[in-house]
């Protein structure tokens, strides 16, 4: 009888932990561990959310971690590997001394130099605690055979080696160290946005050659994505310098706040990493944020500008497009409705001299993501199908200009431009 | 708060959770201006983006291209097909960024919303010649065995109004929507969980086919009674990934 009741009580053991490693396959929700970050390797799990690692190393659809995304840069497509522990397809040969190399030196297991899509330039500033937890977790996921897809850089891109003079160049090797200047929520904030969160490879502007500085949020045109990702320093952009702490934490966390929603890329980001970080953490991001003085001004982007009659025919024009289509939501005073349709009046993420954003939006429109906090999103239509690029250009230009608003006229040809990037 | 709490008992739930929300927000933005704008917290307005194109009812729309009816349809092929939209298994790329990040329980609810819609069905098209409609109506209802092609009307059931939980009605569709899945289809562009049975059923179509079996269904009345048949009804022959 005893040995009936263990028998079934292993099977039953033996079941259940099969269920939670095929639903571990399964979803890409994290685990209840990963919040509290018990254990190295629920720590690691955590680490790994901040960083979004899964954004990147995970096609539609396909197995959590397993690579595989295209991404498309100006030099060529790059093809994410397969970070999970298999030990021919993935990282299952790496050791944590390999791992910390790759993560701190952006050196991989064989010697290459990996490119700088992947951005150890932000992850040389973790430390070597967490990257071991991080290691930890990696180790523990269940390995996927799925072998890497090869790069398709265009000569010279292609010759890693040459990623040697990109390296003396651009790549300051190095863990973060605190400024005894500031507090210690200050550091953890610089040490999550300059390390593991990587803001500044959306929000740091690249030069020629796919570089952005260490410590530069200050904004630019993500290459090929084409969505201009703000300043998070000038008052002229996002202005995080007059946010409220929790107002910037509820849109990390939830991808709403009463001064905005998230778009674009920025709502996967929330959807699969910030939603996941504590509040400690977010406040931490949003204290140091906030405290970064004004670095000069974002550069103006070089556009066609419509002239003065043109635009007060748009201005009229748009104000007629906007009663029909934008007003029922974003109300005609332009101040919408607090966490469910962003206000449009003082706006900085529609006002930005950049005007790329606010017309996508017009364009394609979009939901924010499902969040804890916000778990229905109310959306917003896509217009491209129902107004021309001459009618877009007039409205948003209405929207730029109207309550308070001085942003820049937009003209149709940047619409058109606008409509050549596929919404996915 | 306090005006939330005022109002809290003579609202229903989801507007008191809305006045909540509404009633915080303005208050961090423009402490001391007038109340903020209101909209129903309800489904059908966050339906509203998609209105835009499938219709207000979830009816269809036709523009330039053709935005295709939603309501009535099956709740389970509802909820397939914005998975795979979210997974990319279709690829439509406005849909998955639409969708990208939307939780599975929530696209369950839009997929339930429109399913218990039922706005009128459009006025059949007319113009195909006797012997396209002849083809088209022997496809439909019996398939064409030696080509290994099944009836339509086996899956879709007899009146044509879908089969429960999954598989959708196909009378009352514009048939340049029709067609278009049908060569999506053919190409690999729309895609189910495997095994396709409609990828495979599509494949072994001529274009002749295709045009022969739209003209039929898009020239047929839809029946009064709309809802599909009930679940379990017919033995499907093939094997279908998702319908079950």
């Amino acid at each position: 009888m005893k040995r009936t009741v263990l028998l079934a009580a292993i099977i039953l053991a033996v079941v259940v932990a099969a269920v939670l490693v095929l639903r571990r396959e399964e979803t890409v929700a994290p685990s209840p561990t990963a919040r509290s970050g018990a254990g190295e390797i629920g720590r690691g799990e955590y680490l790994a959310l901040i960083g979004d690692c899964l954004a990147c190393h995970t096609v539609r659809g396909g197995r959590p971690y397993a690579g595989g995304l295209p991404m498309p840069t100006p030099f060529g497509t790059l093809y994410t590997p397969n970070i999970t522990p298999d030990k021919e397809t993935g990282i299952g040969n790496y050791s944590a001394e390999d791992f910390r190399r790759a993560l701190h030196e952006g050196i991989a297991k064989d010697g290459s130099y990996l490119y700088p899509a992947f951005p150890f330039n932000n992850y040389t500033r973790v430390t070597r605690e967490d990257v071991d937890a991080m290691y930890a977790f990696f180790m523990a996921l269940p390995p996927v055979r799925q072998p890497n897809k090869p790069h398709e850089m265009r000569f010279p891109y292609n010759q890693r080696q040459l990623l040697v003079g990109w390296r003396a160049l651009y790549f300051n090797a190095g863990e973060y160290k605190a400024n005894p200047a500031q507090s210690a929520e200050w550091n953890r904030g610089a040490y999550l946005v300059e390390g593991l969160g990587h803001c500044n490879a959306c929000h740091g502007n690249r030069n020629m050659l796919g570089a952005v500085k260490d410590d530069d949020v200050g904004g630019g045109l993500i290459p090929v994505q084409n969505w201009y990702a703000p300043s998070l320093t000038s008052n002229r952009e996002t202005g995080l310098g007059d946010w409220e702490v929790k107002d910037i934490v509820d849109l990390l966390r939830t991808g709403v706040s009463p001064r905005g929603a998230v778009f674009g890329p920025m709502s996967a980001v929330v959807a699969h990493s910030l939603q996941n970080v504590t509040i400690g953490d977010l406040s931490a991001m949003a204290v140091y944020l906030k405290a970064q003085a004004e670095k000069g001004a974002p550069s103006e982007p070089l556009q066609v500008r419509p002239t003065e009659e043109q635009t007060s025919a748009m201005l009229k024009a748009g104000a007629a497009i906007y009663e029909k289509h934008c007003a029922d939501c974003h109300q005609p005073d332009g101040k919408g409705v607090p966490r469910v349709y962003p206000p449009l009046a003082n706006n900085r993420s529609i006002l930005m001299p950049h005007p790329i954003n606010p017309i996508r939006m017009v364009l394609i429109g979009g939901f924010p993501p499902s969040t804890e906090g916000n778990p229905r999103p109310f959306g917003m239509p896509p217009f491209a199908q129902d107004l021309s690029d001459q009618e877009i250009a007039s409205v948003v230009t209405y929207i730029r200009q109207s309550w308070g608003n001085s942003a820049p006229s937009v003209s149709p040809t940047e619409v058109r431009l606008g409509r050549g990037v596929p919404a996915d | 708060m306090a005006i939330a709490s005022r109002m809290g008992a003579q609202c229903s739930r989801e507007a008191l959770a809305l006045v909540l929300v509404a009633s915080t927000g303005g208050a961090l933005s423009n402490a001391g201006a007038q109340e903020p704008a209101k909209v129903p917290n309800t489904i059908e307005q966050r339906m509203q983006a998609c209105a835009i194109c499938h219709g207000k009812q979830g009816e269809g729309i036709q523009k330039n291209e053709y935005y295709p009816r939603l309501a009535g349809k099956p709740a389970v092929y509802l909820y397939n097909q914005l998975l795979n939209f979210r997974e990319r298994r279709r690829d439509v790329p406005i849909m998955t960024y639409m969708v990208a990040y939307l939780s599975e329980p929530y696209l369950r609810e839009i997929a339930e919303y429109y399913t218990n819609l039922h706005p009128p069905f459009p006025v059949p098209a007319t113009g195909a010649s006797k012997a396209v409609l002849a083809r088209g109506e022997k496809l439909v209802t019996a398939g064409d065995p030696g080509r290994e092609i099944p009836a339509c009307a086996a899956c879709h059931g007899k009146a044509l109004t879908g089969l429960l939980p999954a598989i959708p009605g196909i009378v009352g569709l514009n048939r340049d929507y029709i067609a278009a899945q049908m060569g999506g289809w053919k190409i690999g562009q729309r895609n189910a969980e495997p095994p396709d049975c409609m990828a495979e059923v599509a494949k072994r179509l001529t274009p002749e086919d295709i045009f022969a079996v739209t003209a039929w269904l898009a020239a047929q009345p839809a029946s009064p009674d709309t809802s599909p048949a009930p679940a379990g009804s017919l033995q499907l022959p093939l094997k279908c990934g998702g319908v079950n």
